[in-house]
């Protein structure tokens, strides 16, 4: 075979596998965007429920900003890093790939240990999921997504795991770009839960 | 024919974003975060102009954020992602609005005794 038709066929091939794997991407972007629609479903409960606290304290007595804050920057920081970590690995640099997502594993555990301290606070205090309407939905929703967290931690543990050890195959980047797509749309949330839940909380409306 | 390749794909491949994106993504939202945390915490502006200007910002926030990080809008056609995010939008809408139109309604037509009432009535409850 000349040259010219082997390069060929390692194009054609090359453009075949991007291809297929955008079509997965495209396929993880629609399961994004249906849960979505359950955060949406939780959000419109907490809402709903937001002013019927039994008797109990409100939001702006309960929730402590600068601790909400200090969450959100990790959080945040943490999506950026994701970001970093993804170009990385689309310019096949390993340990840098390996560098960025444990800073954002670190991140994504001080979010998680920030909110578990606030939930072990609350339910300290006698302010637990059963006190209220109010707080049932709160720990629902701060709850799922702090779930949420926990399993793209999980599978940020993993990722790390099999990248060190195969290193940056077509199928792991695909994989690295779908976790990086769920780590910012985790951070696209935490915006709402902090602008309703915390920051319109505290002026209570 | 050593760059070809890589033209090609990125035709197809719509989820690279460059580092100039991330940065001014980052710095975006950082500031939107801590002007909308110092508006609340300093009580700056009047109750209603203040709820106005947080929701403003996070919602420019999300916007900034879906741009910079997920990279919307930087597909050719047909544009697919576009259309199930603007699906899922809509569904979002309908959902969070429509529960807080109908429980609102609910709770300005009914006093809590009527609702006992009317639910004794209701076999099964």
């Amino acid at each position: 075979m000349s040259e010219t038709a082997v390069a060929s066929q390692r194009l054609d091939r090359t453009i075949a596998h991007a291809e297929a794997d955008s079509k997965n991407i495209f396929g993880f972007w629609v399961y994004i965007m249906t849960d979505c629609v359950l955060f949406a479903g939780l959000f419109a409960t907490y809402a709903v429920l937001h002013n019927n606290t039994f008797g109990g304290p409100p939001g702006s007595q309960l929730f402590s900003l600068p601790n909400v804050l200090a969450e959100t920057l990790a959080l945040l920081t943490s999506s950026f890093t994701c970001g970093l970590a993804i170009l990385s690995a689309h310019r096949k640099h390993k340990n840098k790939v390996l560098f960025w997502f444990a800073v954002t594993f670190v991140l994504g555990l001080v979010f998680l240990g920030l909110e578990l301290t606030e939930f072990r606070h609350l339910d300290q205090t006698g302010n637990s999921w059963r006190r209220s309407g109010f707080l049932s939905s709160f720990f629902t929703l701060v709850g799922t997504h702090g779930l949420h967290i926990t399993v793209g931690l999980s599978w940020m543990a993993i990722m790390m795991l099999r990248v060190w050890r195969a290193g940056l195959t077509r199928a792991n980047v695909r994989k690295l770009t779908m976790l990086s797509l769920f780590w910012h749309f985790l951070d696209i949330i935490w915006i709402f839960i902090f602008t309703i839940v915390y920051l319109l909380g505290a002026i209570g409306i | 024919m050593s760059k070809q390749p890589d033209m090609i794909i990125s035709r197809h491949d719509t989820d690279r974003g460059t580092p100039r994106m991330y940065v001014s993504g980052f710095v975006a939202s950082i500031v939107l975060t801590l002007t909308a945390y110092l508006l609340v915490v300093n009580h700056a502006l009047s109750r209603r102009i203040l709820i106005g200007a947080v929701v403003a910002l996070a919602l420019t926030q999300f916007l900034v954020q879906v741009v910079f990080f997920l990279h919307l809008g930087r597909e050719t056609k047909p544009r697919w992602k576009l259309a199930v995010f603007l699906f899922m939008t809509m569904v979002v809408l309908i959902l969070v609005f429509g529960s807080l139109w109908i429980m609102t309604n609910l709770n300005y037509r009914m006093t809590p005794a009527q609702i006992n009432t009317y639910m004794n009535n209701q076999a099964g409850f």
